[in-house]
């Protein structure tokens, strides 16, 4: 039989311990990163600071410039960055979600912390030409910033992101388009939009017909469509009942440190 | 007896299989490292090419002490010199590097902090452009930085376990050093009237 010396016992138990609380540490500080969301959006409230119908004002916007161009512009609105500077929790965001195309890494997210008044700008590698360091630092400072101040959130955030638009604009195509093999998920797109619009002519002309508004004047069963504005509640309604959820999802674009921000 | 010769030569091209298939890993590896390795460097060296800019914008916009502006100019002729390629990356050539990018570093916070009560300074737009870009390079250098750790992590975890550890010793692979974070040279120091 072989005897295992007491101080083996001492080692082991302090080994042990030192890798729970590293871990513990470790699962700590990644909690702070919120997951990827699914299906994938790109403007991210976290703390509800945004109404229902300006998200998805903003959603819109930013999801008819990711179809025409690739570029992925992300809104992340959170409570406070933890114990990361605001700069390093949106890389760190940007890497883990993939925001961007892999390859042209054209990711962007404009970061709001509430707590903290933190704003942060971060540009994807493929970003870093059109939106260099300096002009993001200007438009936190003299877009959002002034905006902020008034509270005028949506205000800001939309003017933000035209800035953003148009610097941007001409930097990437979408590839889809150019290529003409339409991805499952915009056909489906489409289909479900002429499926909308054709029972929305469909029923209207039957109303006019029938010239009263009776049981069918609240249109009921119109309710998932009109929700596209209602998060969270009606995930199914985005990209025509696809499985894809947003139709759409994060590129595995990646982050190198781009970006600007400031206190508002 | 015939068995014996095909077992034996069957162990021979696993052998090689095996070995030509981590070798190919570390070559990989070592590659990663290389291209991190680059990454670091343009890093710095974009803050480098900041550096003669923000000088001149400061001179220009107000009467500035001249030993704060020497000073990073000095340092940054220093840290540009010391320069290495990856596979030089020994442990004394990385805190070689990294001593003379941290003073460049010292120096560059201590311009900045100084140009703090130059309202005039804080007023130009030049200035607040350089400013933030120097603000991006800094975390363009944290991230290359980290990046560049972890690949040499992969990379030296391969080259020190068994079985690459034989190859990499027969064909020359050695494990490399990483950054440490600087204590204290990360923060900008006080400033003092």
């Amino acid at each position: 039989m072989v005897t295992i010396p007491a101080p083996f016992f001492k080692y082991l138990r302090k080994g042990l311990w030192l890798f729970f609380s590293l871990l513990s540490f470790i699962f700590t500080y990644a909690q702070d990163i919120p997951e990827r969301p699914v299906p994938a959006r790109l403007v991210n409230d976290y703390v509800g600071m945004l109404s229902g119908n300006e998200k998805a004002q903003l959603e819109r916007k930013l999801k008819s410039y990711m179809d025409s161009t690739s570029t992925q512009i992300v809104i992340l609105v959170v409570k406070t960055t933890g114990d990361y500077p605001p700069g390093d929790y949106a890389f760190e965001v940007g890497r883990r979600w993939g925001i961007g195309q892999k390859g042209k890494n054209n990711g962007l997210i404009i970061l709001w912390a509430t707590e903290t008044r933190k704003l942060y700008i971060a540009t994807g590698y493929g970003m870093e030409g059109s939106i260099p360091d300096a002009v993001a630092k200007q438009i936190v400072s003299n877009t959002l910033t002034p905006a902020f101040r008034e509270q005028q959130y949506y205000q800001g955030l939309d003017q933000a992101t035209t800035e953003i638009i148009q610097r941007a604009s001409g930097e990437y195509k979408s590839e889809g388009n150019a290529e003409g093999d339409l991805p499952i998920g915009t056909v489906l797109i489409f289909l479900g939009i002429a499926v909308v619009v054709f029972i929305f002519i469909a029923r209207s002309m039957g109303n006019s017909c029938r010239n009263s508004g009776g049981p069918g004047a609240g249109m009921p069963w119109f309710g998932p469509y009109t929700t596209m504005g209602g998060w969270g509640s009606s995930s199914g309604s985005w990209g025509g009942g696809s499985s894809g959820g947003g139709g759409f999802d994060f590129g595995g674009g990646s982050f190198g440190g781009g970006g600007a921000g400031g206190d508002y | 007896m015939s068995r014996g010769i095909i077992a034996t030569i069957a162990i021979i091209v696993l052998i090689v299989i095996m070995g030509g298939c981590s070798y190919n890993g570390l070559v990989q590896q070592d590659e990663s490292v290389n291209t991190a390795w680059s990454k670091v460097q343009s890093d710095y060296q974009r803050r480098a090419d900041l550096i003669p800019n923000l000088v001149n914008t400061v001179k220009g916009a107000a009467e500035f002490e001249k030993s704060t502006l020497t000073d990073v100019v000095n340092a940054r002729a220093n840290a540009t010199s010391v320069k290495f390629t990856a596979d030089q990356l020994t442990p004394e050539n990385i805190q070689r590097f990294q001593q003379a990018q941290s003073q460049l570093n010292g120096s560059l916070s201590r311009l900045l902090a100084v140009a703090e009560n130059y309202p005039q300074l804080k007023a130009n737009e030049n200035f607040r452009d350089l400013q933030a870009q120097l603000e991006g390079t800094e975390n363009r250098i944290k991230v290359s930085r980290n990046d560049f750790n972890d690949a040499v992590q992969s990379y030296n975890r391969k080259v020190r376990s068994f079985p690459t550890n034989v190859l990499a010793g027969m064909f020359g692979f050695s494990a490399k050093a990483y950054f440490e974070a600087d204590a204290g040279a990360e923060k900008a120091p006080t400033v003092k009237f």
